[in-house]
């Protein structure tokens, strides 16, 4: 990959970045990825399972929201570019370090080929 | 597509975990052999597209919304053991980070998002491609239908995990512990609105990325070639 198109796609990543807030227009909660609430009033109660579930593990910024950013859609839309930047933050360098690790060495091939 | 924790028992997020981690190693090994250290930073942007494409919801009618992935797009470019890797760290971080997805089920998601996903896609891609001119229309139509059908059967696949779900845990006293609804809902509502909405969201970032490559720095979409050609001699065990 040339540095060209290395820069190109950052700021294809950084314009979606900045349109994550339209994925916030969508209404409603993806099948079978219902909250405990959804549940109550779709099939009455809350399975066991699933009450469980939702108190295993709290994230820090659950449903992409970041504290202090909620309410209004400029609000929330904030909140939303902030989980977008985070996330896409850690993943860069959990993928890069990972990467590191487990890729070829082209040194060591070269040596392996000599 | 993110099975949340609690909608799956122990029994089929436990098998799933049993499934991935010995997926994970061989896709370590893989990369190990194939990955170069200057495509490091290219799967690093393609885990963080697939995490930011996520976050588009599209709503569908009837109250659901959904996404597209963009897995067979990273196994396009990078093969499909470096985007199931890609995939895996972007649903690991959505898990942990956002509570998009269980924790207990990053193995299930992992081998639908993540692995069943990719690879299907890459092959069909691969099918549709073959033997064309980097700057044959194939490559982005093959494109196109494949991520339409990967992210289909991923779908499909998690329903398939979902509506198991009463006949592995029946309900006590009229109430389910898990995953409610039988095969015959899960499966067609999952199908439904990936083949009529999410597949096509699916299918036109992918084409549209393919093509933008194919005009710019189609060197990306070559990327994988050379690897295939050499593992062709000693081992056709790696299609």
């Amino acid at each position: 990959m040339n540095k060209n198109t290395q820069k190109k796609l950052w700021i294809g990543l950084a314009i979606l970045i900045v349109l994550t807030p339209l994925g916030l227009l969508a209404e409603g909660t993806a099948f079978g990825e219902w909250g405990s609430e959804d549940l109550l009033k779709e099939v009455g109660y809350v399975p066991t399972g699933v009450e469980h579930g939702e108190n295993l593990w709290h994230s820090l910024f659950p449903g992409y929201t970041v504290a202090g950013f909620e309410g209004s859609f400029l609000h929330s839309s904030i909140g939303y570019i902030l989980s977008a930047v985070i996330g896409i933050a850690l993943i860069y360098i959990v993928t890069i370090v990972l990467g590191k690790i487990i890729a070829k060495r082209e040194e060591e091939t070269r040596n392996e080929n000599s | 597509m993110h099975i949340p924790d609690g909608y799956l028992g122990p029994i089929t997020w436990g098998a799933l975990w049993l499934v991935m981690i010995p997926i994970w190693i061989i896709a370590s090994r893989k990369l190990k052999k194939d990955l170069k250290t200057k495509n490091v930073p290219l799967l690093a942007m393609g885990a963080a597209f697939s995490f930011v494409i996520m976050m588009f919801n599209v709503p569908v009618l009837g109250g659901s919304t959904g996404h597209a992935v963009g897995g067979t797009l990273i196994a396009i470019v990078l093969g499909p053991w470096a985007a199931l890797v890609a995939v895996s760290v972007a649903l690991i971080i959505q898990a942990l980070f956002f509570g998009d997805g269980g924790i207990t089920a990053i193995a299930a998601n992992s081998f639908n998002i993540g692995f069943v996903l990719p690879f299907i896609g890459y092959y069909i891609y691969r099918l549709i491609s073959a033997n064309a001119d980097i700057t044959s229309t194939r490559h982005w139509i093959g494109a196109g239908i494949a991520s339409y059908i990967a992210i289909n059967v991923a779908a499909i696949l998690t329903g398939i995990e979902f509506g198991i779900q009463p006949i592995l845990y029946p309900a006590v006293d009229g109430k389910f512990q898990y995953f409610m609804y039988p095969l015959s809902v899960s499966v067609p509502a999952m199908a439904f609105e990936h083949l009529l909405v999410f597949g096509f969201v699916e299918a036109i970032v992918t084409l549209m990325v393919v093509r933008y490559l194919q005009q710019t720095d189609a060197s990306l979409l070559r990327l994988t070639e050379r690897t295939i050609s050499q593992d062709k001699i000693p081992a056709g065990v790696s299609v």
